[in-house]
């Protein structure tokens, strides 16, 4: 039987409470909310916090709107939150491609956003994601709110810049006119991914003018493939381009052999799987 | 701790340890065995549960966390002796064979139908994407689920 080591349990009524509850018992505690990341960790003692603090109360924190100009996605929404909201689909279509294929729907019912990317995964999906839309995360700590820019959010993997004492609120994608796509080779269902790529463009008058490209499980840079991105800016998004940019991704990537495949065989998948995100994404328009 | 938790409608006060898992609990504490416990790593699915209304894998949310919170076990598909439909699905159609996955595939397809009463077959297959079967009788599990929607239907 498979089961946590001993802790302590308080659950958080408000964001305040929550940090202060963080800030009661110290370093060694932890947010939990899903907790699908968190407590197989804790069977398995890679992760062995001696207090949980659970945010699943914290609606504030929930859903899926826009607000501001940006799309907003609360830290606690569930992946299937995401999957089933119509103004995530309808202005980035790469959170639903990305989404379709995270675990499966069950899972996807309790596992949490802003978890998954706090949870720091080399092989977890959104973190891509996020890093190709540029989004913003937004950071509740002791000394109040601080905006982290996806791209310096992850530190390696699993850590991230949220700091002990600090609790990740949301996740905010500015809104703009974009195409956009995600591209996955698992092994089975719901598997982890043997690599993927997501890739978000903003054309005007056939220019690109801006354009993400994030990297999963490949060993790219901050999940982001720059090269690729400067290489496609400032031209037009013509096939020959959108393989170059391919060829250029899998270049600068380092993906590492596992069991889920080798150096070369990754290599190959990300310019292959860079240039069908492109031309997902593209042929959308 | 002290929590409360109604499962299947009856609400239970019980003293646990927040590590207590709650698929452990209910079979444990409460004696509800019909929620199965398989792989311990949210992959097989054999424990799914609703919590709220919506399936979860219960080898994967603590006891704690459903404190103030409805369950719905394979224990409480059934309305006294009248059979849920996808209960009578699983039966008309051999939808089981060694019976372990079964009552979390139960909890699933309630769940879906409840959903999506009319689920075409690709609907189903990635409804319980989730979950194993081990003596691989997929094609008559989807067949069941296809066999309670359309009573539910008529």
């Amino acid at each position: 039987m498979q089961v946590p080591a001993a802790f302590q349990y308080r659950r958080a009524t408000s964001v305040e409470h929550a940090l202060t509850l963080l800030a009661e018992y110290g370093p060694e505690s932890m947010v939990v909310a899903g907790g699908h990341s968190l407590l197989p960790m804790m069977k398995l003692r890679l992760a062995h916090p001696e207090a949980l603090v659970d945010i699943n109360d914290l609606t504030e924190l929930a859903g899926v709107r826009v607000e501001g100009g940006s799309l907003v996605i609360g830290a606690l929404a569930r992946h299937a939150d995401l999957l089933a909201s119509p103004v995530a689909g309808a202005h980035f279509p790469i959170l639903h491609d990305a989404e379709r294929v995270i675990a499966d729907p069950i899972v996807r019912n309790r596992g949490t956003v802003g978890g998954s990317l706090c949870q720091a995964d080399p092989s977890e999906d959104l973190s891509a994601v996020f890093a190709a839309l540029r989004a913003s995360l937004m950071i509740h700590g002791p000394d109040g709110v601080r905006t982290v820019a996806a791209r310096d959010f992850f530190v390696g993997p699993y850590e991230t810049v949220v700091a002990p004492g600090e609790l990740l609120a949301s996740i905010q994608v500015p809104l703009r006119p974009s195409v956009s796509a995600y591209v996955k080779v698992d092994r089975r269902a719901g598997d982890w991914a043997v690599g993927a790529a997501g890739a978000v463009l903003t054309i005007e008058r056939d220019v690109i003018t801006e354009a993400g490209i994030g990297l999963t499980a490949l060993g790219a840079p901050r999940f982001v493939a720059a090269e690729a991105e400067e290489f496609l800016t400032g031209g037009p998004p013509t096939e020959e381009r959108l393989v170059e940019a391919g060829r250029i991704a899998a270049r600068h990537c380092q993906p590492a052999a596992d069991q889920r495949g080798p150096v070369d065989y990754k290599r190959h998948l990300a310019g292959e799987l860079v240039t069908r995100a492109l031309r997902r994404a593209v042929g959308a328009r | 701790m002290q929590i409360m938790v109604t499962v299947n409608g009856k609400e239970y006060v019980r003293d646990v340890e927040p590590r207590v898992l709650l698929v452990h609990f209910l079979r444990d504490e409460l004696g509800l065995t019909g929620t199965h416990w398989g792989c311990d790593t949210s992959n097989c699915g054999v424990c799914v549960v609703h919590l709220d209304g919506v399936p979860v894998k219960s080898c994967t949310v603590l006891a704690v966390m459903a404190d103030g919170h409805e369950v719905r076990t394979i224990e409480g598909l059934a309305r006294g002796a009248e059979l849920d439909p996808v209960q009578e699905g699983f039966i008309a159609c051999h939808g089981l064979q060694c019976g372990f996955c079964t009552p979390g595939m139960m909890m699933t397809a309630r769940w879906l139908i409840d959903e999506h009463p009319d689920p075409s077959e690709e609907d189903i297959r990635t409804a319980l994407s989730g979950q194993l079967c081990r003596c691989t009788g997929y094609e008559n599990i989807v067949r069941a689920i296809q066999w309670a929607a359309a009573k539910e239907q008529s």
